[in-house]
């Protein structure tokens, strides 16, 4: 089976800055790949590389077997993203982003309003349809923009610090509809600084300083570094000198 | 094609959520239109003007007489000395003074000439120069009465029978709204169409849902148009409501065809939308796209004929005017509205203004990255 | 403490302005380019107009009639034409301004002392461009006329003796430059400042100001600041370009010229802050900025047209309007040469209106707040 994205020592610079250098890791079909690292540690920069907005500097990457110099349109069909920053409208109500992101991704029209009811109904949003996004609580609008990612079911879904700023409820909610997204057969690429969500994920990769320091299970990071918790492997990654 | 038609959709909406946007878009501009044509003429009425009658005589009060008559002028005030007149300047009370000397009638009959003293605050300078002409067609215009009624033993100067005859065609009644309005609406409407487009692109880049739209299929044309679109309908919408004002208020002839005049509106919109989007996508902040579409705009309208006759340029500036939308639209509307010119007529602006418009948008949809 | 906080918020405003380099150099070259447009390009005298002539006499009289035409300088010949019909195609197609008409008997009339007529027909869509074309051309055709009588005087000749004020060669300049220091002023000060402070507000950043310990009038005062100190600038710029460039007069004291800049800086920039504690996003802070301050600025204010030649009405309106105040009063000190006893009562007004902006902002504000 071909692995959902491929990088191979994929670089990326700004003027003398090198902000992810020589990244090389492969993500398997159906796998949730954690993407961790401090603020700055190159995870952003990492992820709008593979998913188009972001040109290489150097080495090459494959993402659902396109690559990511020549066929960056081309990916764009097979893959979901979720920025970091806010992705929605604000000042649209929660129907008409629905139907403005199912409209661009060009989904029929009944499979637009079927999801719409699907959607507002498995996040316990009835009769929020109408309101405007600007007014419905973060968390909320975290799961919303998740949901509207994955509407046009796409092979691999980007989520980019998905649970920022919102609450531990929240965000155990959150993961279950990660879960639920990859049981359906969806690669899911995420990347968070919250070590217990490391837990969660299949494999994690430990972005310091631009570059991976470790990628594995979070079982095996435990193990290889005699850590308790995957906040600890993280601890003795970030500073080995303490 | 669905695609754009879901950008349209939703630009729709953005734009009219905020609730002042509506009449901002709407009213506002006509209130403009209707204040505006008021206040854009260049016709030179109520000159204050200031008297200082050293002399007292027949001849002075009618001369005075003939400049009260007259419904350019406003006779602010009297003295017997210039030097309150020039302070009634200085204070702005007045905007010219008329200094009679003592013995201007003596001097009329006896010496056979006379002479009298205008003093013109000059500082705008087209203004004094017509209240200048005026003055003085009215001073000969007493010359020869005075000629007429006096001197009735002069020999009248042997003229030959030539005389000049002077029509003015498509304005007969010199109408200065007729030529202003038309203008002031290519003025409106390029400032919403420009305005409106040129923060648009940079607002989702200030805000970050641009990269949600980067991450999506979309084809770069698809975007462009789709933004584009919804500011084009906008602007046509505006402009028929101000032809209807203007029709309605001003009385402005429609001597050409209707058909003509939007159709040219409809590719200059795209020259200047295109310009507007072109401008959001090397912006980063709404801000400076407001800016920069602040600087190319006034020098879009000074430079367009639309307050000062091209032809009164200097050839250097006349050639700079040749790259500006503006001033083809201008001249365009004017031609059509109030002459009548047909499509072979201005068949040299629409080829210009095709050109500019394919030009602006390929280089819009080439300048918007959506890999950077 | 406080003070030393307030410096730090300055500097990042100061940081947000020169950051962005297009901008502060739309910001420092628009001035200059206005000023020489205005300057260089933008008259309202006419010359080399193009004119048409239809000579159906084809006498020595219409030759040397056009011959002066032409070698006035105002009229470049563009077409001979041959019909009447030929003349309103020309004018729809917008060649020329003005034909000339000679008809077929004028020679003929003259020599046998009938009464004879040329036709000057204007394309009167503009108004004043044809009034002024004909009005030199009759003043031409009337000297030539003067000459062929060899110039009898005229009994009880009067000769009026013309003073041009302030501007003795009526260089359109010096009517432009304090208009457009206003519009600048206005622009850098009333503009800039709504859509910076609603851009804080549409981003979310305000919030986090207002929390700080920074009182929130320091908050504003440290906002516009910079753009003070901007709008200085580019008063500075336009006056020495106007000085040197053009040779404008700045007759007053210099002093009292700063301080009433300083004094339209500050009114527009209360203007600025009252649409900004009246709007959340950007576009309707733009909108509103330019649809209520910067063309009425430019229009009502006396800038291009003459207030006294406006309806009544807008005459009345025209009063509201700050710049107004202002382009009287520069106008004043720098090419009337007058002093504070003369400005006063325009500087109280703008006072006035400074103070109740404020007011309004201020109570806005509140508001909000509450």
């Amino acid at each position: 089976m071909t692995p959902a994205i491929t990088a191979d020592k994929l670089t990326k610079k700004f003027g003398d800055f090198t902000a992810v250098n020589q990244i090389t890791f492969e993500v398997k079909k159906g796998e949730i790949f954690g993407f961790l690292g401090a603020n700055g540690a190159g995870k952003t920069t990492a992820m709008r590389m593979l998913n188009g907005l972001s040109r290489p500097t150097a080495g090459q990457a494959e993402v659902a077997g396109f690559n990511v110099y020549r066929q960056a349109e081309k990916i764009k069909r097979h893959i979901g993203y979720m920025s970091q920053k806010f992705s929605l409208y604000e000042d649209l109500t929660v129907r008409e982003n629905i139907r403005f992101y199912g409209g661009i991704y060009g989904l029929p029209g009944r499979e637009i309003r079927r999801q719409e009811k699907e959607l507002t109904a498995s996040l316990g949003m009835e009769g929020y349809s109408n309101t405007l996004v600007k007014a419905i609580p973060l968390g909320w609008k975290q799961k919303l923009s998740f949901s509207i990612a994955i509407m046009h079911r796409p092979e691999i879904v980007f989520l980019d610090e998905p649970t920022g700023g919102v609450d531990p409820i929240t965000r155990r909610q959150f993961w279950e509809m990660i879960y639920k997204a990859a049981s359906e057969g969806m690669t899911v690429f995420v990347t968070t600084h919250y070590m217990d969500e490391a837990e969660y994920c299949g494999r994690v990769s430990i972005m310091v300083d631009g570059h991976i320091a470790a990628l594995d299970t979070p079982r095996a990071l435990k193990e290889q570094f005699g850590a308790e918790s995957m906040n600890d492997v993280f601890l003795q990654l970030t500073r080995p000198n303490q | 094609m669905r695609t754009i038609l879901f950008i349209v959709r939703k630009e729709f909406l953005q734009i009219f959520r905020h609730k002042v946007m509506l009449p901002l878009i709407f009213l506002m501009p006509i209130i403009q239109l209707v204040i505006l044509a008021h206040a854009a003429d260049f016709e030179v009425k109520n000159i204050n003007l200031y008297i200082v009658d050293n002399d007292m005589s027949q001849a002075s009060q009618q001369l005075i007489g003939k400049f009260r008559a007259c419904r350019n002028f406003n006779i602010v005030g009297h003295s017997f000395s210039s030097r309150v007149a020039y302070d009634e300047i200085q204070r702005g009370n007045a905007d010219l003074f008329l200094e009679i000397p003592p013995h201007f009638q003596r001097d009329l009959l006896r010496k056979n000439k006379g002479s009298l003293q205008l003093s013109i605050n000059a500082i705008n300078g087209v203004q004094a120069g017509l209240a200048n002409a005026y003055a003085n067609a009215i001073i000969q215009d007493f010359n020869s009465q005075i000629r007429m009624e006096w001197a009735s033993l002069a020999a009248r100067p042997a003229l030959p029978g030539l005389s000049v005859t002077f029509s003015n065609w498509f304005n007969p009644e010199m109408n200065y709204k007729t030529f202003m309005v038309p203008g002031i609406l290519v003025l409106l409407v390029t400032l919403i169409g420009m305005f409106l487009s040129g923060m648009n692109i940079v607002k989702e880049k200030e805000i970050g849902t641009i990269e949600q739209i980067n991450v999506t299929p979309i084809r770069k044309y698809q975007f462009i148009i789709g933004k584009l679109l919804p500011f084009w309908i906008i602007a046509l919408v505006e402009l028929s409501i101000g032809l209807f004002v203007g029709w309605l208020i001003f009385d402005i002839p429609v001597v050409g065809s209707l058909w003509l005049v939007f159709g040219f509106a409809a590719i200059y919109l795209l020259v200047v939308l295109g310009l507007g989007l072109l401008v959001s996508t090397i912006t980063e902040t709404q801000q400076q796209a407001m800016f920069i579409s602040w600087f190319f705009l006034i020098i879009f309208i000074l430079m367009s004929g639309l307050f000062t006759p091209i032809e009164s340029m200097p050839p250097w500036a006349q050639s700079i005017t040749r790259f500006n939308p503006v001033a083809y639209f201008v001249e365009v509307m004017r031609m059509v509205l109030l002459k009548g010119s047909n499509l072979m007529d201005i068949r040299h602006h629409v080829i210009v203004m095709l050109t500019a418009a394919l030009a602006v948008n390929v280089l819009a949809v080439m300048n918007y990255r959506k890999t950077n | 403490m406080i003070m030393k906080q307030f410096g730090i918020f300055i500097q990042k405003e100061l940081y947000h302005i020169f950051r962005d380099r297009r901008t502060l150099l739309i910001l420092l070259g628009m001035p200059v380019v206005l000023v020489l447009l205005f300057g260089f390009a933008i008259t309202n005298e006419i010359d080399n107009a193009r004119i048409a002539i239809l000579d159906e006499s084809k006498g020595e009289m219409s030759r040397e009639i056009t011959q002066r035409l032409v070698a006035s300088g105002y009229f470049l010949i563009d077409e001979n034409l041959r019909e009447v019909s030929e003349i309103e195609q020309h004018f729809r197609e917008g060649k020329t301004k003005m034909a000339v008409v000679f008809p077929p008997d004028l020679q003929e009339n003259i020599r046998r002392h009938l009464p004879a007529q040329i036709q000057l027909i204007a394309d009167a869509t503009d108004p004043n461009t044809a009034t002024t074309l004909i009005n030199y051309a009759s003043a031409i055709i009337g000297q030539q006329l003067r000459e062929q009588n060899h110039g009898q005087a005229a009994p009880m000749q009067i000769n009026t003796e013309v003073k041009m004020l302030y501007n003795p060669r009526l260089k359109s300049v010096f009517m432009f430059v304090p208009g457009v220091m206003t519009v600048i002023l206005m622009l850098v000060s009333a503009m800039m400042t709504s859509i910076a402070i609603t851009r804080e507000k549409e981003l979310g950043t305000m919030e986090v100001l207002l929390a700080s310990p920074l009182k929130p009038s320091l908050i504003i005062i440290g906002k516009v600041i910079p753009y003070i100190l901007l709008a200085l600038a580019n008063t500075v710029v336009i006056l020495m370009l106007g000085t040197f460039v053009f040779g404008m007069p700045v007759k007053g004291s210099l002093l009292l010229l700063g301080l009433e800049c300083l004094l339209f800086v500050v009114t527009s920039l209360a203007l600025g802050i009252l649409i900004s504690t009246r709007t959340e996003s950007q576009q309707v802070a733009m909108l509103i900025s330019l649809m209520a301050l910067m063309l009425p600025t430019i229009l009502l204010s006396g800038f291009i047209f003459p207030i006294e030649s406006m309806p009544k009405v807008l005459q009345v309106l025209s009063n509201i309007i700050p710049a107004k105040w202002f382009i009287i009063i520069i106008k004043n000190i720098m090419l009337k040469g007058t002093g504070v006893g003369f400005v006063w009562k325009e500087s109280l007004i703008l006072t006035g209106m400074a103070l109740f902006f404020i007011g309004a902002s201020v109570r806005n504000f509140k508001i909000r707040l509450e």
